[in-house]
């Protein structure tokens, strides 16, 4: 353990890995994330993640931002376990019937105010799983839906993009206090 | 001897491959439950299809498969699970799925449906849906016993199901899953569906093993075509299935360990997965590699650079991951932890033919690349590695051997990579064919199978997730275990909601 922790001291973080095409939009959306959540929420946004049917190929990469290369929490932003701590869902899957009420009573039980995030293909109109008999076919026909992040799924530089894209639609709502 | 010597059947299907289907009547169902009651054979799938039920059973040395069809006349066949547990879930799923009925089954309550859908039966009779009835949890009688109900919103990134824990103070006396909520339809979206869009769907019932799920498809597609995929496309398939298992294992020890509390693993496990997804980008252009592996080969060649980045990434796992095993292995914490907790018996690891580390864990040693087998394995070297503990101990040291595995394989695949095509003609030949294919992902086998017409588009599929056999046993591993132990025990599962629910 000793070694692991006195290279992770020494080599410097990974946040600033090497370069590729992706990096300098990620240093660019990390000041401008900061700068926008530090006005509006006090430099905080909470999330709660709600699966509603995926194939939990979103999961994978919404896990993947708080590992050390894109590390979430340095934005403001952060994973909490139950929708009364949150300001944002953030809801994948193409909202399966099975899945419907869940959904709604884990939006009825998160505060006002509050913001839907639709994460993937299936969550914004059902994609792949459109016309099932078990499907409702997307967030927005469950939940007002303010942002969707496209892709199958998204990569965590996508959903970076989307939640600085969201800061800012936040900023714009007029029932913030 | 073969399975199918001791089973009575009327005839067998002419054009299912690459091993035989065989109508049977009442006695011959019969005598294979009863061959799976006995232990003589493994339950490797049980689905429908119309008013025909189909079973599929693996022989004893794990390298003889077939299949059996009994046409449910009346709607309804001789339950499996009343002398076989493991089939009872699947009995629950295709009676809500089919609207066929086990007879003398066990349990009769809904298993996929939750009430929800505006018809029942779905894939049957289509029947108007009922007003939906409370579900009945199994019960747990006793002094001082309380109930924790969990889900089907959890408290982390999860998938969404229900956990019912009777408890008695922190000890788990019974703990009931109920799952379904991600029930998609996705085998009612594969009927008549091209085998492009098939493909897609199947890679995407549970989008962790997306490439697993894919090359299970494809072979069986390939094996009711008679197809055979070049040499290269089944070495790149290789590479991108090997891919996906390291980076699911250290996924998962890192979650394991992080249930624990003990962060620094998770930490360091998350940059080596994030290197492999960063690798497989630069390879083959999606960081899940999903939907590069269809029926035929691949759709697209390793990029130039690709074998140079893998090995790159072959060279970091190797510096830093024998560190982090010392670690995990040293540290008495953590130990404490995942030693002796949510031990999984070997027979109930045969019985139910758990697949993957919950299987190797406990003493099963089946691995579909191994037996029955499917190209390249069958050319490269690597072990099976198998424990007899049946911890999350075990658990976690099954994923770590096959990550070492994994690592010489992908060697292997890169050093002899063949020079070729890597997609051949796919189409219908005119008539109806079936074919099965089992793929190893990284929790277990996955089967497939399909029915092709003779248009070349899919008349049925069925995918069967390993997680299918293995959930059950997550119930009976937490058994006495202590509630803050669940997530630990439940980790080291990692089974498939989306899968199993499809």
């Amino acid at each position: 353990m000793r070694k692991t922790l006195f290279e992770s001291l020494t080599h410097g973080p990974l946040t600033e890995p090497a370069p590729q095409p992706d990096e300098a939009d990620l240093a660019e959306l990390a000041a401008s994330v900061s700068r926008a959540a530090r006005a509006r929420l006090g430099r905080s946004l909470s999330i709660r993640h709600v699966d509603a049917g995926s194939c939990n190929g979103c999961e994978l990469e919404i896990h993947a931002l708080s590992n050390a290369f894109y590390d979430l929490e340095r934005l403001g932003l952060r994973f909490v376990a139950s929708p009364r701590h949150a300001d944002v869902l953030m809801v994948t899957g193409p909202v399966t019937k099975n899945m419907r009420e869940a959904l709604l009573r884990t939006y009825n039980a998160t505060p006002d105010p509050k913001w839907v995030i639709a994460i993937g293909a299936c969550a914004v109109d059902g994609g792949i799983f459109a016309g099932s008999y078990a499907i409702e076919g997307g967030v927005k026909d469950v939940l007002p839906v303010d942002l969707t992040i496209l892709g199958c799924p998204p990569s965590p530089t996508e959903l970076l993009k989307g939640l600085v894209a969201l800061l800012g639609h936040v900023s714009k709502k007029p029932n913030i206090p | 001897m073969g399975l199918l010597d001791t089973i009575t059947y009327r005839e067998m299907a002419k054009q299912h491959r690459p091993w035989p289907r065989a109508i049977v009547g009442d006695d011959g169902w019969r005598q294979a439950i009863e061959r799976l009651a006995d232990g003589r054979a493994t339950l490797l799938g049980l689905w429908c299809d119309k008013t025909c039920v189909h079973m599929a059973l693996l022989g004893e040395r794990f390298d003889d498969i077939a299949v059996l069809s009994f046409d449910c006349k009346g709607g309804s066949y001789p339950s499996v699970g009343a002398r076989h547990p493991p089939a009872i879930r699947l009995e629950r799923a295709i009676r809500d799925l089919f609207g066929l009925e086990a007879t003398s089954a066990p349990d009769t309550r809904s298993w996929l449906d939750l009430g929800a859908w505006d018809v029942r039966a779905p894939l049957g009779a289509r029947r108007p849906a009922k007003t939906a009835t409370p579900y009945a949890f199994l019960p747990a009688e006793g002094e001082g016993l309380h109930q924790i109900a969990v889900g089907p919103v959890h408290a982390g990134i999860i998938e969404p199901g229900h956990f019912r824990f009777t408890a008695n103070g922190e000890h788990v006396v019974r703990l009931e899953q109920r799952l379904g909520y991600a029930h998609k339809g996705i085998e009612s979206l594969m009927a008549f569906a091209s085998l492009e869009h098939a493909g897609k769907l199947a890679a995407r019932t549970s989008g962790d093993s997306t490439v697993a799920y894919s090359i299970a498809f494809a072979r069986a597609v390939e094996a009711a075509l008679q197809v055979t995929p070049s040499k290269r496309a089944v070495y790149l398939r290789a590479l991108m299935a090997e891919l996906e298992r390291i980076a699911n294992h250290f996924g998962d020890i890192g979650a394991i360990c992080n249930d624990a509390s003990f962060a620094i693993m998770h930490a360091q496990c998350g940059i080596l997965r994030e290197r492999i997804l960063r690798a497989a980008d630069a390879c083959f252009g999606h960081r899940l590699m999903m939907d590069v592996v269809v029926p035929g080969g691949v759709i697209s060649d390793i990029a130039a650079d690709g074998p140079m980045q893998v090995r790159a990434l072959l060279a970091e796992i190797r510096r830093t991951f024998p560190r982090l095993i010392e670690l995990y292995d040293n540290t008495a914490s953590l130990q404490d932890r995942t030693v002796t907790t949510g031990i999984v018996t070997a027979d109930l690891a045969r019985q139910f033919g758990a697949g993957g580390y919950v299987g190797r864990a406990s003493g099963r040693g089946f691995d579909a690349r191994r037996t029955p087998g499917y190209a390249p394995y069958g050319v490269l070297a690597f072990e099976v590695p198998v424990l007899s503990a049946g911890d999350v101990n075990a658990r976690v040291w099954i994923r770590i051997r096959e990550i070492e595995q994994s690592l010489s394989l992908i060697d292997q695949i890169l050093s002899a990579l063949p020079r070729g095509a890597i997609k051949a003609a796919v189409a219908g030949n005119g008539e109806v064919c079936e074919g099965l294919a089992l793929a190893e992902a990284f929790r277990g086998d996955v089967l497939a199978w399909v029915r092709i017409d003779g248009e070349g588009s899919v008349a049925r599929c069925h995918m069967r997730d390993a997680s299918w056999f293995q959930w059950p046993l997550l119930e009976a591993a937490i058994e006495g275990n202590i509630v803050a132990d669940f997530p630990l025990c439940n980790k080291s599962f990692n089974c498939s909601y989306s899968g199993h629910d499809l």
